[in-house]
């Protein structure tokens, strides 16, 4: 299924492509997510893009190295998630936007009795799919979750109301709620806690958050943070619509799959899993 | 008219009474909810809805019930029904406003609430329940209080009336039709992703709202003056006797697609619910307490002579009552959550402040319902004098 698709998408891609002109394919030639997206997109004043759709691969083959974490800490600290490591079961609200699950819980129904050993015991990265046909944005009834034209999947947190729909609508569980206060003020001298990223706004309680690709970090001509952070470059990013982008490398080479694709959610993060 | 309910007995003042400082509790704890967040609940980042939008679920079914006095009353001109199609739409009332309360208590941003109306969504379900649900309160508060005014005026019921009475009977349909769309639209859900969801809801509903209705009539009958009717609550109770049966069908219709399907997605909250799963299981002994609750109840109702004594009858009732207050109150909401879309399980219980405004909420019903009731006894009262 996701071969078929994969065609109707080339020929999409090539048909924009022709229609823009030779300039913008001759433009990208390896890929440009090499020359940082930014450089196209910094024309638009950090508008998002038509006609762009952006997608992730994530390359599952070897699996993390063991105990890194280094995109969720660089995601963490770039959008100021609390960890709430103080309470005493810290996992009930936690806020999580990428993290590492088990295979089965990436890939439930996929499972197989003499399947590759590994696969069971391996963690594979998952975030928001920014599906296509995203089931949160049709159920949210404030639209604080709406689609961007380029595809991404936002949350605004000052027109949420807080009533969790999104989050039953979402197949993945890739939706965090801020159950309490995400950064609660000193209690001796009132102060807000020191934000790690004092640029990007922080949220109140009682909102929905989400992966957003690091949309603002895009419109500044940079890559999301987790692929920044990636020492294995396990993670690539990139424009769909762009037969250059990265992405669409990996797509061409390698056979990927895209969890619970048969909801037709159209995820567009995309695992390559075998060798 | 409402200055009729200023006055009573000292049970009345007391039960009053009672209820106000239910509320009080509950609104104290819903204060500590406001300023600390919905974190003093059980609910967590799997299980994102509990106890508040399980009771809402419930009592829209309640709210809808009313239609089963109206139905008979208006549209096949069953004359005994007369007697107590108000108490049917008050009670809707009190329950609407309970639902609209359970709402509001689950919203992470209660002061933004009306987002909903200013930034109108029609492709979502929730905005269209906010219509049906407030388009409905606002119904049975016209219907009820006009037919009553007429009445105490010793007058028939105004010709213009009429309309909205036709209209709240499919409107009556739509509540409890368009709330079970909340869930079965969504993907990856498979508990909640089945067709006879509005249907089952509406068996239930009406199943639960009219044994409610029968045994807040013995409740009247044995408190004040004016007797419900031997032969209306005999009607409800056939009613009951009807949806109960249906409602535990669909059920089995449930039990059926999912285990011979065999999917397991679909299977696993089935499994979760009346089994356990992986060593969770704590709505197991719950969900068989409804299921005993409700067959018992069917044999006391099928069976004409233990359905004709009122005794048996109040039972039967309350095991109605109890039984679709377990499926919805606690079963239906959990079960889709749990386990979550990966497959991970994390099991939810209400906290004590989460129990307590919900009890807050269910008085402020509680007493809407007996301010209404006591209005239209007192009318009541007032033409057999």
């Amino acid at each position: 299924m996701s071969t078929g698709e994969g065609k109707g998408m080339d020929r999409r891609g090539f048909l924009r492509l022709a229609g823009l002109g030779a300039l913008s394919a001759a433009a990208v030639p390896a890929g440009w997510d090499l020359l940082k997206p930014g450089a196209a997109l910094a024309a638009g004043a950090g508008a998002p893009v038509a006609g762009r759709r952006y997608a992730m691969v994530v390359d599952a083959r070897t699996g993390c190295p063991d105990g890194c974490r280094d995109c969720i800490g660089a995601c963490n600290t770039t959008h100021n998630i609390p960890t709430f490591a103080d309470e005493p079961d810290p996992r009930r609200h936690e806020l999580k936007w990428i993290w590492q699950t088990s295979f089965h819980s990436a890939f439930p129904g996929n499972e197989q009795e003499f399947a590759r050993e590994d696969l069971e015991s391996k963690q594979v990265t998952v975030l928001c799919n920014h599906c296509q046909n995203p089931p949160c944005v049709r159920v949210c009834p404030t639209k604080a979750t709406y689609q961007r034209p380029d595809g991404i999947v936002m949350m605004d947190f000052h027109r949420c109301i807080g009533c969790r729909f999104c989050m039953a609508g979402c197949p993945y569980g890739s939706r965090s709620f801020n159950w309490r206060d995400p950064w609660p003020r000193n209690a001796a001298t009132g102060e807000p806690a020191k934000l790690p990223n004092p640029e990007y706004p922080t949220r109140m309680r009682g909102v929905v958050e989400k992966c957003t690709f690091c949309s603002e970090r895009l419109d500044r001509g940079l890559q999301p943070a987790c692929v920044e952070a990636c020492k294995e470059k396990l993670l690539v990013f990139g424009d769909l619509h762009d037969a250059g982008s990265g992405v669409r490398a990996l797509l061409k080479e390698h056979y990927t799959i895209r969890r619970k694709a048969n909801l037709g959610t159209q995820p567009q993060v995309y695992y390559v899993i075998g060798a | 008219m409402l200055e009729k309910a200023l006055s009573g007995s000292t049970r009345y003042r007391a039960w009053v009474g009672g209820l106000l400082l239910v509320i009080l509790v509950g609104v104290g704890f819903y204060v500590r909810q406001f300023n600390e967040g919905l974190g003093i609940t059980g609910m967590s980042r799997d299980v994102t809805w509990g106890f508040y939008i399980a009771q809402f679920t419930f009592l829209v079914g309640v709210a809808a019930s009313a239609v089963m006095l109206v139905i008979p009353y208006y549209l096949h001109h069953y004359k005994a029904f007369g007697k107590i199609t108000i108490l049917g739409e008050f009670l809707a009332i009190g329950a609407v406003t309970m639902c609209l309360l359970f709402i509001l208590a689950d919203l992470g941003q209660p002061m933004r609430a009306m987002n909903v109306i200013l930034h109108p969504t029609p492709n979502s379900v929730l905005f269209w329940d906010m219509v049906v649900l407030n388009g409905y309160l606002f119904l049975n508060l016209l219907v009820g209080w006009t037919t009553l005014t007429a009445e105490k005026k010793g007058l028939p019921s105004p010709k213009w009336i009429k309309p909205f009475i036709y209209l709240s009977v499919p409107w009556a349909v739509s509540i409890h039709t368009v709330t079970a769309f909340l869930y079965a639209g969504l993907p990856g859900r498979g508990f909640w992703l089945t067709a006879v969801m509005a249907p089952r809801f509406l068996t239930s509903a009406f199943a639960a709202g009219p044994a409610l209705l029968i045994l807040l009539a013995l409740l009247v009958r044995k408190l004040t003056k004016f007797d419900p009717g031997k032969e209306q609550i005999q009607t409800l109770g056939t009613i009951v006797a009807y949806a109960l049966p249906l409602n535990l069908f669909l059920l089995a219709c449930e039990v059926f697609t999912v285990f011979y399907s065999n999917i397991p997605d679909h299977k696993l909250h089935f499994q979760y619910l009346y089994f356990g799963l992986h060593g969770h299981n704590a709505l197991v002994p719950w969900m068989w307490t409804s299921v005993a609750l409700a067959v018992g109840a069917v044999v006391l109702l099928v069976n004409p002579g233990t359905r004709r004594n009122e005794t048996l009858l109040a039972w039967a009732c309350g095991m109605t009552f109890v039984a679709t207050w377990i499926d919805k109150g606690l079963g239906m909401i959990s079960g889709g959550f749990v386990p979550n879309p990966l497959e991970e399980i994390t099991e939810y219980w209400p906290t004590l402040p989460e129990a307590l405004i919900a009890l807050g909420i269910w008085a402020i019903g509680a007493l809407i319902v007996t301010v209404l009731y006591k209005v239209a006894v007192a009318v009541r009262e007032q033409e057999l004098a």
